[in-house]
């Protein structure tokens, strides 16, 4: 088996395809929002738009998960994901309670939750490099 | 798990790419059973006791039979 698993390169590949997608609409939203004309009831359907290809990221790490075969991997993604979700869930909770008090402004400057997920990706690997040796993909 | 996966892909001089390609599986995922850090799945456990034609108890040590003799 190579270094690179085939469920592993279709999901690089539709990450790609995916933050493609990503970027065009988040532009293309941004740019009509700020120059375009009056939207109306359109503005709705815009600003979901770039939301669309994220939650496609979601999907594609949950196929991912389905579709490799190797189970030590699989288990080192697992762990990952479980310490982004923990991770992403800690800081959300932080922020809201912050928010609560007024000790930061509300917002979140353009910091969603996936932002925090995908960081929590990050740090999942390097945990698993620490403990197990292995950051997996 | 101790086991003797190690002993026995050195008999066959395999390298962990080898065994790893003939199990389907990572070369990581070998080192990790090797190493005792990652327990496989029954499946996977009776793939490599085929591939090597042993029973299972012959290549993984029982965890519960090590720390009865222990005691």
């Amino acid at each position: 088996m190579s270094q690179t698993s085939p469920a592993v390169r279709r999901y690089l590949k539709r990450l790609m395809i995916l933050m493609s997608c990503y970027l065009f609409l988040l532009f293309a939203a941004v740019w009509l929002f700020r120059h375009g004309p009056a939207l109306g009831v359109l503005a709705w359907p815009l600003a979901v738009a770039p939301a669309l290809p994220i939650i496609g990221v979601f999907w594609a790490v949950m196929r991912w998960l389905i579709e490799e075969r190797d189970e030590y991997q699989r288990m080192l993604f697992v762990r990952q994901a479980l310490i982004a979700t923990g991770f992403c869930l800690t800081v959300t909770t932080i922020w809201e309670f912050l928010q609560s008090f007024d000790l930061v402004p509300p917002g979140n400057g353009g910091f969603g939750a996936a932002v925090f997920w995908f960081i929590g990706l990050g740090i999942g690997g390097i945990v698993n490099k620490f403990t197990l040796g292995d950051a997996g993909c | 798990m101790e086991n003797r996966l190690r002993v026995l892909r050195a008999e066959r001089n395999w390298s962990q790419q080898d065994l790893g390609e003939r199990l389907e599986v990572s070369r990581q995922s070998v080192n990790a059973i090797e190493t005792g850090k990652y327990d496989p799945s029954l499946p996977l456990a009776f793939r490599i006791a085929e591939l090597f034609d042993r029973p299972i108890e012959e290549i993984f040590v029982s965890p519960s039979r090590r720390s009865s003799k222990a005691i």
